[in-house]
């Protein structure tokens, strides 16, 4: 990207001026090396972002952005109802609410070392991974419309898990207004077989080491210290989230001449938020949310049963849940008022700071953790919310390293077999149903998951607490 | 890289490629697929051969068992996601692929039998789910050689 195009703002703040159709400015976050690498299209699309009806204050990106389908990877973007504000799929993305969870182990480096591959070839057996895997629970009518109200409460009380986890993820677990009548019977049927499984593409399973801790206080809020293991889960709502999003992206181009909106990208296609398409997306929305948090609720309990096998004590208790592909109504300051806002988070991570109402009390006195993903052979990054992030990006910070290339020119570039050695090497150990997948999720393919997160931090949209290092990937 | 049907690769008088094929090209985080073929038909069917492509190789695939579909679009690009996102459909809840498709259009709507087996992770190797078809570089029209061209983004 140009920087001549932008004004800077901060340190690590830019800022596209409103012209044209825009009705707000867009506001980058990054370094200048970040956003000089950062694709033109991203320029494009958060510019495009900003012509939607009843967009406030900006559409902000954080460093890890890149390009995505109508809203930009790493786009957030706020809509205020009182000024015709809209809903968007887009805006919200295929895989509703993937996100990271984390969990601990309470076990140490030194005690895994010695079963890592008997540990990697148990979770790869244990939970379904890849294309054509089916989870064991297969949900009727009445199950599946259960499923998607009740989200990760709904999991605990099938037994996948105990009620303690639920005060560490969003929502309590359940998203609230969440309607199954309007999934459609395919989206259901699409989910059918598919709860409890991980998925391919970008998901994974990791077993990690803490390296580095950057905030020893809110570290230890988090229980988190130097040589401790962590799991970390990253999934999303599977078949039914995917479902639907194609089926409402479809229905929002083929309805906005009717609503009066010009779309800019068919992609960007949405509805007016008191519309009734708009309310039943937001419904079903709201049920790929539940859909992701009792799948990752499932794998959770998947992986505790194969610790439980090996190590009797190990409870392996949840540190937290984020999503990063969603549209939630939150209470923001908007000139001077407290306003609720539909905010669109694709590819931004949630970082409610100190003294947030939503947060656990266990954490309320440092802000959220914001659990960031990186690639296999990098470092992922467990992050706290700040107190000034929501007048900076409605309290929102990056989800990941992001792609710096595409899975074509990856797969031209390494073999699977080339990049589990070289990973073995570093002494991690990775099980994968494809090698031409490992290979199109070489650690190359992506980008400097280090500088993302220092940006993020030197922004001030989330703070540093700790650095996880991969020990064993399981990969979709 | 360029898939292509076994026959047919041989070029015609004015030495372009005959015959219907497919083709995967670069884009961003996912991958473009798609179909050319001297009717709007093997166009269509050509995208959808790239489309399993995208999650194996299609020649992996035994057209044994038969799947019947169909879907209808208020345009021809349209068309193109709604037929793309009927294959994903079946494939993912019937855990089947696909690597034979027949299909007939008329004032875009589509009928279709799609060819294909269940999916043996060990005979096929699926890389990747394919999450859905897009409206991204989205174009079904006639190439200055007068073939279809049918193609667009996909989800993965």
């Amino acid at each position: 990207m140009d920087l001549g195009q932008l004004t800077q703002i901060g340190d690590y703040a830019w800022r596209i001026d409103a012209h044209g159709a825009m009705r707000v400015p867009v506001v980058l976050y990054g370094d200048r090396d970040l956003i000089s690498a950062m694709d033109d299209k991203v320029f494009k699309q958060a510019v495009n972002v900003t012509t939607l009806p009843g967009i406030v204050e900006a559409c902000y990106t954080m460093p890890d952005a890149h390009w995505g389908y109508g809203f930009p990877i790493g786009g957030v973007a706020a809509f205020d109802v009182d000024r015709g504000g809209v809903v968007s799929a887009g805006g919200v993305g295929f895989d509703i609410s993937c996100g990271v969870r984390t969990l601990h182990t309470g076990l140490s480096r030194s005690q895994i070392e010695s079963v890592k591959s008997e540990l990697a070839d148990a979770l790869y057996r244990d939970i379904p991974v890849g294309v054509g895997s089916t989870g064991r629970i297969e949900l009727d009518d009445d199950g599946m419309d259960a499923m998607l109200t009740g989200g990760a409460q709904w999991a605990v009380a099938q037994g996948y898990g105990r009620d303690a986890d639920l005060h560490r993820i969003e929502e309590h677990g359940c998203m609230q207004d969440a309607d199954p009548a309007a999934v459609s019977r395919r989206a259901k049927q699409r989910q059918r077989r598919e709860m409890g499984t991980l998925g391919s593409g970008n998901h994974y399973l990791e077993i990690q080491e803490v390296v580095e801790i950057f905030d020893v206080e809110t570290a230890k809020v988090f229980g988190l210290a130097v040589g401790d293991v962590v799991i970390s889960i990253h999934c999303g709502s599977r078949g039914l989230g995917h479902q639907i999003g194609t089926e409402f992206l479809r229905d929002m181009v083929t309805s906005a001449e009717h609503f009066g909106i010009d779309l800019p990208d068919p992609e960007l296609a949405c509805a007016p938020i008191q519309s009734s398409l708009g309310q039943r997306y937001l419904a079903a929305m709201r049920c790929g949310i539940n859909c992701a948090l009792a799948n990752r609720q499932i794998i959770m309990h998947l992986t505790q049963r194969v610790f439980g096998r090996l190590f009797t004590d190990a409870e392996l208790p949840l540190l937290y849940d984020v999503s990063h592909n969603t549209c939630k109504v939150e209470r923001h300051r908007l000139n001077g008022r407290d306003t609720a806002l539909y905010v669109h988070r694709k590819g931004a991570t949630r970082a409610f700071g100190p003294g947030h109402p939503d947060l656990p009390e266990a954490f309320s006195a440092v802000g959220q953790p914001v659990l960031i993903g990186g690639s296999m052979g990098t470092a992922s990054y467990v992050l706290a919310g700040n107190s000034g992030g929501a007048e900076l990006s409605f309290s929102s910070a990056c989800h990941g390293a992001g792609r710096g290339m595409s899975r074509h020119q990856a797969r031209r570039r390494w073999s699977g077999r080339q990049v589990t050695d070289d990973l073995a090497k570093q002494h991690i150990v990775v099980r994968s149903p494809s090698m031409r997948g490992v290979a199109e999720e070489a650690p190359g393919a992506y980008k400097d998951v280090h500088a993302v997160v220092d940006a993020t931090h030197n922004a001030g949209l989330a703070r540093k607490i700790a650095k996880l290092r991969p020990l064993v990937c399981i990969k979709g | 890289m360029v898939g292509e049907e076994t026959a047919n690769l041989e070029r015609d008088s004015s030495g372009r490629r005959a015959g219907a094929y497919y083709e995967h090209y670069a884009h961003d985080a996912d991958i473009g697929v798609r179909g050319i073929g001297d009717s709007l038909e093997s166009a269509f069917a050509q995208a959808a051969v790239a489309l399993t492509a995208v999650v194996c190789a299609p020649e992996k695939v035994t057209p044994a068992q038969s799947v019947q579909v169909v879907c209808d679009a208020p345009n021809r690009e349209l068309l193109l996601v709604d037929w793309l996102n009927t294959v994903v459909f079946e494939m993912a809840t019937r855990c089947m692929l696909f690597s034979r498709f027949d299909i007939a259009i008329r004032r875009n709507a589509l009928s279709a039998v799609l060819w294909g087996e269940s999916t043996d992770r060990s005979k096929h190797q699926p890389v990747v789910e394919v999450k859905g078809a897009t409206y991204t570089d989205l174009r079904v029209q006639r190439d200055d050689q007068g073939r279809w061209v049918a193609q667009c983004i996909v989800d993965v």
